[in-house]
C-alpha cells in the first residue's frame, strides 16, 4: 500500500499522482481555469461536473414529461406554448402521436441513464469515495476524468438526437426490435435511433470507466485502520452499484451492437419472419427476445444500480441526523451482496408475456421475490435506526425517511409484478409505471436529494436554503403519491402504459378526469423541482457560509477535511481511522458522535 | 405576451420563494439560532405527522372514487382465480404497508429532538435480524406457492376440444382467422403476405387453408363455456394481445407463435347487464409498444351462446373466396367453399 508512503511523506509528495496530468501542484501556484475546472483530475470537480450535467438532463426529462402528461390529461385541448418549445411536432400546440411517443422514450432514457445513473452515482462515487476511504484522490484520476468526458460525449449526442429531422428514438425507452431496427417501422427508428445507439454505447464506456475505477479506489485505497467493516454504508452500497456496472453494462452493450449491425450490415440476430412497409424482409432465424434477455440483463441490475446509492446515502443521513448508529450494520452489508448477487438472476420477470417456457418463467418467479427478503431487512433496519433516537428534521433527514416511506410503497407493488401469475395481467398497464416510478424513480431520487442537501456543505461551503429544502420535500413527497397512488387503480383496470389518447376505448376512456388531475399535480411537482434548481445554484454563490468543519456532528472522514478542500483533500497527513462509521454515543465531553479518527479509549468495545 | 406575462409571473414567484426563505434564515440568527431550530424541529414532526394522516384519508378517498370505475368481475375461471390471488397479496402487502407506514411517521413523531433526551445506543440484534428475516421469507414462499399454482395452470397446455383461432397483429390492427369447417388452420408463411389479397400469407398449396376465414375487423366470436386457444403472430413488430377483463396476456413476437386459452363465461349480453353499460365490449389492447398507432391497435371480442355463433358463423365465407372473387363464387364457407381451392391446390401438387 502506497498509503503509508503518503503519510510519511506529508502533503506535498501526496500529489505526486498527479503529476501524470500536468504541471499543477496547486499549493505553489493557481491552476489554470481550465485544469482546475473543466478538465479536471480532482474527484470533487468531477463528482460536481457530473451532479450539474445530471440536473439539466433531470430538468430535460421532467419537461418532456410534463409535455407529455399535458397530452394524456388533456387530449382534446392544444396548449400553444408546446409549440414554442417543439416546433413542427406540437403543431397548433397539440403533440403529434410520433411525437408523444419520442418524448416518452427520451423521458426514460434521460431518467434512467443519464439522471439516475450518470447522475447520481457518478457525483456521489466521485465525491464519496476517496473523502470516506481517506484517501486524497482515485486511483486513476486521468480514468475519472475520462468518464466523466465520455458522459459528456454521450450527452451531446443524445441531445443532437432530439434535433433531428425525424424525431429522436422514438421506440420506448427499452427500444425493443423490431421496431427500433426497421426504418419502416416508426418514424424515430431512422437516424435518431443510430444516435440513441452510439450515445447508449459512449454511456456504457464511461459507465464502465468509473466503475472500475470506483472498485479499485475502494478496494486499494483505504487509509491506515479504514478496514472494509468500517467502511460507511455509502460506500459499501457504491461499491456494489459499480460492480454491477461493471458486470452487466457490457451485456448490454453486446446487445446493442448486435442491433446497430442488425439496422445496417443486414444480419440477422433480431429479425425473423417480417412483412413490412408493403415488402417481406429476407432476414429468417432471428429472435426479437434475444434482445429482450440482453437488455434485461442490464436493466434489471440497472435498477439496483439506481436504487444502491440511494440505499447507502439513506443510512448515513439517517444515522446521522437520528444521532444513532445505523441498526444492523453487518445485516445491512449482507442485504446489499444478497441484492447484488439475486439482482443478476431476475432479468427475465420483465418478460413473463413473450411465451417464455412457463417452468423457467416459475423460477424466476422464486428468485424475483426472494429478493424481497433482504429488502425488507433493510426497512426494518432502518425504522429501527430511528426508533429512540434524536432525530433532527433538516432536508436532508426528510428526504431520506420519505425515501424509506417510498421505498416500503414501491417495494411492494414489486411483490405483485414479480409474481407471473399477477403479471400477466398487471404487465405494461399503469400499474407498472406507478411501481417502478415510486420505486426507482422518485425513492432513488429522495436518496440523491439527500445526499445533496447533506453533503452540499461538503461540496461548496455553504448551506442550501432550509425553507426552500422544506416547501420541495413536502411538494415533491405528497405530490410524488397523488401522481402515482391513483395509477394503480388504473393499472389494475387494465389500462395500458404507452397510449396516447385513451378515448376510444369503451375500458379506459373512464379515466380521463383521474388523467387530468395527475397531469396537473405532475406540472405543479414540476415547478417545485425548479425551487431546488434554483436553491441550489443559488446557494453555490449565496450560501450561508459554513463557519465549522464538521456541520452535522457526523462520524465520517469527509467532515476531517478543511471547509474548502482542494486536490488531495487533506493538507497535513491523511487520518488514521480507529473505529466505525457509526460510533454515535456519548464521547464524555458532551458530544454525542465519535469521529471515525478518536483512538478507542481504554476497555470500549469496538462495535 | 401572454408567454412573457407567464415567464415573468413565475419568476415573481420564485423570487418570493426565496425572499422567505432568506428571510428566515436572518430571522433565526435574529432570535437565536438554537430556539428557532427547536421551533422548527416540533413544526417538522407536526407536518409529517400531518401528511401520514392526509395520506391515509387520501388513500380512503381514492378508493372511493375507483370503486366503481375498475374492472367487472372476470370472465373466465383462471381470471376468478387471479382476481382471489390478487386480494390475497393485496391483504398481505396491504398490511405490511399500514404497518411499516405508521411505525416510520410513528418514529419520526415520537422520536423528535427535544433536547430532553439523549438517543439510545443500539446498534445490533441478531435476534431481531434473524425475526424479520424469516418472517418476510415465509411469506414470499406462500405468495410464491399460490402464483406458480396459478401460473401453471393458466399457461398449461389447452384442452383437445379447445377452438383454434389465430390473432395476427400488424401495425395497427389485429386480424383473425378461424378455420373452417376441417377445424385445422393452414399454413401460412410471411413471404407469400400480400395486402390485397393475401393479408396473413396463407399457402394456397395447403388445403387446410382452404376453408379460413379471416375477419381484418380484429371482432373474436366466442362461445360461452367452450374453450378457446388463441394462436398468436405477428406480421411486423411486436405486439401484445391483452385481454383485460380475462386477466391475462401475451406478446404478439414476429417469427414465433405465442398461444393463450381461456373459456370465456360471461356472454357479451350479460356483461352488459353486469355492468349497466349498454355499450361494454371485451376489449383487445395491444400491450407492446408497436409504434405511431400502438393506441389506437383495438380489438374486440364477442361471447355469444352456441345457437348465436352457429348463426354467425354461417354467414362467413372462406377468405379464399373473399380474396379470389373471380375463382370461386361467394358461397358460405360452412358448406361448400373448400372445393375450388381444393382442385386448384391439387393441380399445383400434381404439376411439381
Amino acid at each position: 500500500m502506497n498509503i503509508e508512503g503518503i503519510i510519511t511523506e506529508g502533503a506535498h509528495t501526496a500529489h505526486a499522482h498527479d503529476s501524470a496530468g500536468g504541471h499543477h501542484g496547486h499549493e505553489h501556484h493557481e491552476q489554470h481555469f481550465i485544469w482546475k475546472y473543466i478538465f479536471s483530475q480532482d474527484h470533487k470537480i468531477i463528482g460536481k461536473q457530473f451532479l450539474i450535467t445530471g440536473i439539466i438532463w433531470a430538468i430535460i426529462g421532467a419537461l418532456f414529461s410534463v409535455f407529455f402528461r399535458l397530452q394524456l390529461g388533456f387530449p382534446d385541448s392544444s396548449f400553444p406554448i408546446m409549440e414554442k418549445f417543439l416546433g413542427e411536432w406540437a403543431k397548433g400546440g397539440k403533440l403529434s402521436p410520433e411525437f408523444y411517443y419520442a418524448l416518452v422514450t427520451m423521458h426514460g432514457t434521460i431518467l434512467v441513464f443519464f439522471v439516475l445513473t450518470a447522475g447520481l452515482s457518478g457525483t456521489f462515487a466521485n465525491l464519496l469515495i476517496p473523502l470516506q476511504i481517506g484517501a486524497r484522490d482515485m486511483a486513476s484520476p486521468f480514468m475519472n476524468m475520462l468518464s466523466y468526458w465520455f458522459f459528456f460525449a454521450a450527452s451531446v449526442i443524445m441531445l443532437i438526437s432530439l434535433f433531428v429531422e425525424t424525431g429522436p428514438a422514438s421506440g420506448g425507452w427499452t427500444t425493443y426490435p423490431p421496431l427500433s431496427a426497421l426504418k419502416e417501422a416508426s418514424l424515430g427508428s431512422g437516424i435518431g435511433m443510430d444516435l440513441w445507439l452510439m450515445g447508449m454505447s459512449l454511456f456504457v464506456i464511461s459507465s464502465l470507466l468509473g466503475g472500475l475505477n470506483y472498485i479499485s479506489t475502494i478496494l486499494n485505497m483505504r487509509t491506515k485502520g479504514m478496514t472494509m467493516t468500517r467502511l460507511p454504508l455509502t460506500v459499501w452500497a457504491l461499491l456494489f452499484t459499480a460492480v454491477l456496472g461493471v458486470l452487466s453494462f457490457p451485456v448490454l452493450f453486446s446487445g446493442v451492437v448486435l442491433l446497430i449491425f442488425d439496422r445496417n450490415m443486414g444480419t440477422s440476430f433480431y429479425l425473423s419472419e417480417i412483412f413490412i412497409g408493403g415488402k417481406a424482409l429476407p432476414n429468417i432465424g432471428g429472435s426479437a427476445i434475444l434482445y429482450q434477455h440482453l437488455f434485461w440483463f442490464l436493466g434489471h441490475p440497472e435498477v439496483y444500480i439506481i436504487m444502491l446509492p440511494g440505499m447507502g446515502m439513506a443510512s448515513e443521513v439517517l444515522s446521522t441526523h437520528s444521532r444513532k448508529p445505523i441498526f444492523g450494520y453487518f445485516a445491512m452489508v449482507i442485504s446489499m451482496v444478497g441484492i447484488t448477487f439475486l439482482a443478476f438472476l431476475v432479468w427475465a420477470h420483465h418478460m413473463f408475456v413473450t411465451g417464455m417456457s412457463p417452468f423457467l418463467g416459475s423460477i424466476f418467479v422464486l428468485l424475483t421475490l426472494l429478493i424481497a427478503v433482504p429488502s425488507a431487512v433493510k426497512v426494518f433496519n432502518w425504522l429501527t435506526t430511528i426508533w429512540r433516537g434524536n432525530i433532527r428534521f433538516n432536508p436532508p433527514m426528510l428526504f431520506a425517511l420519505g425515501f424509506v416511506s417510498l421505498f416500503i410503497s414501491g417495494g411492494l407493488t414489486g411483490i405483485f409484478l414479480g409474481n407471473s401469475a399477477l403479471d400477466i395481467h398487471l404487465h405494461d398497464t399503469y400499474f407498472v409505471i406507478a411501481h417502478f416510478h415510486i420505486v426507482m424513480g422518485v425513492s432513488a431520487f429522495f436518496g440523491m436529494f439527500a445526499g445533496v442537501y447533506h453533503w452540499f456543505p461538503k461540496m461548496y461551503g455553504r448551506y442550501m436554503n432550509n425553507t426552500l429544502g422544506y416547501i420541495h420535500f413536502f411538494m415533491t413527497f405528497i405530490g410524488a403519491y397523488l401522481i402515482f397512488w391513483p395509477m394503480h387503480y388504473e393499472g389494475i383496470a387494465g389500462m395500458p402504459r404507452r397510449y396516447y389518447d385513451y378515448s376510444a376505448w369503451e375500458s379506459f376512456k373512464n379515466f380521463q378526469s383521474i388523467n387530468g388531475f395527475i397531469s396537473i399535480v405532475a406540472t405543479v411537482v414540476f415547478f417545485a423541482q425548479l425551487v431546488f434548481v434554483f436553491n441550489f445554484f443559488f446557494s453555490i454563490f449565496k450560501g450561508r457560509k459554513l463557519t465549522t468543519l464538521n456541520p452535522w456532528g457526523s462520524t465520517t472522514l469527509e467532515w476531517t477535511t478543511p471547509i474548502n478542500p482542494g486536490h488531495g483533500n487533506w493538507e497535513g497527513d491523511i487520518p488514521e481511522v480507529h473505529r466505525w462509521p457509526y460510533d454515535y454515543k456519548d464521547d464524555g465531553n458532551g458530544n454525542d458522535f465519535i469521529p471515525q479518527t478518536t483512538p478507542l479509549r481504554p476497555g470500549e468495545d469496538a462495535h | 405576451m401572454s408567454g412573457l406575462i407567464i415567464t415573468s409571473l413565475i419568476i415573481l414567484v420564485f423570487v418570493i420563494i426565496y425572499q422567505i426563505g432568506k428571510a428566515s434564515e436572518y430571522a433565526a440568527i435574529l432570535r437565536g439560532e438554537k430556539k428557532v431550530n427547536a421551533q422548527v424541529n416540533r413544526a417538522m414532526a407536526w407536518a409529517l405527522v400531518g401528511t401520514f394522516i392526509l395520506g391515509m384519508w387520501g388513500i380512503w378517498e381514492c378508493h372511493q372514487y375507483f370503486k366503481d370505475l375498475m374492472l367487472p368481475v372476470a370472465a373466465c375461471r383462471t381470471g376468478e382465480n387471479y382476481d382471489s390471488m390478487f386480494n390475497v397479496t393485496i391483504m398481505v402487502t396491504g398490511i405490511v404497508f399500514f404497518l411499516t407506514q405508521a411505525v416510520l411517521f410513528w418514529f419520526c413523531f415520537k422520536y423528535q429532538d427535544s433536547g430532553k433526551r439523549s438517543s439510545y445506543f443500539f446498534a445490533h440484534s441478531n435476534k431481531l435480524e434473524l425475526i424479520w428475516t424469516t418472517i418476510p421469507a415465509i411469506a414470499m414462499a406462500i405468495l410464491v406457492a399460490i402464483g406458480i399454482r396459478n401460473w401453471f395452470d393458466v399457461t398449461s397446455e389447452a384442452p383437445a376440444e379447445a377452438t383454434a383461432v389465430e390473432i395476427v397483429g400488424k401495425q395497427f390492427n389485429w386480424i383473425i382467422r378461424y378455420p373452417g369447417k376441417d377445424k385445422i388452420l393452414g399454413k401460412r408463411d410471411f413471404r407469400k403476405i400480400n395486402d390485397a389479397n393475401n393479408v396473413l400469407g396463407l399457402d394456397w398449396n395447403d388445403p387446410h387453408n382452404a376453408d379460413d376465414i379471416i375477419a381484418q375487423n380484429g371482432e373474436i366470436h366466442m362461445v360461452v363455456g367452450k374453450p378457446v386457444k388463441l394462436i398468436i403472430g405477428s406480421r411486423d413488430v411486436i405486439h401484445d394481445v391483452g385481454l383485460p377483463h380475462f386477466r391475462m396476456k401475451m406478446d404478439a413476437v414476429p417469427g414465433i407463435t405465442t398461444t393463450l386459452w381461456l373459456t370465456p363465461t360471461i356472454t357479451s349480453d350479460s356483461m352488459k347487464l353486469i355492468t349497466k353499460n349498454p355499450n361494454f365490449v371485451y376489449e383487445i389492447a395491444c400491450d407492446q409498444l408497436c409504434g405511431k398507432g400502438h393506441y389506437a391497435m383495438r380489438g374486440t371480442i364477442i361471447v355469444e351462446t352456441q345457437a348465436k355463433y352457429d348463426e354467425w358463423f354461417a354467414k362467413q365465407q372462406s377468405y379464399y373466396a373473399t380474396a379470389n372473387p373471380s375463382a370461386a363464387p361467394a358461397a358460405p364457407a360452412a358448406d361448400s367453399a373448400a372445393t375450388a381451392p381444393k382442385a386448384e391446390a391439387g393441380k399445383e401438387i400434381s404439376m411439381k
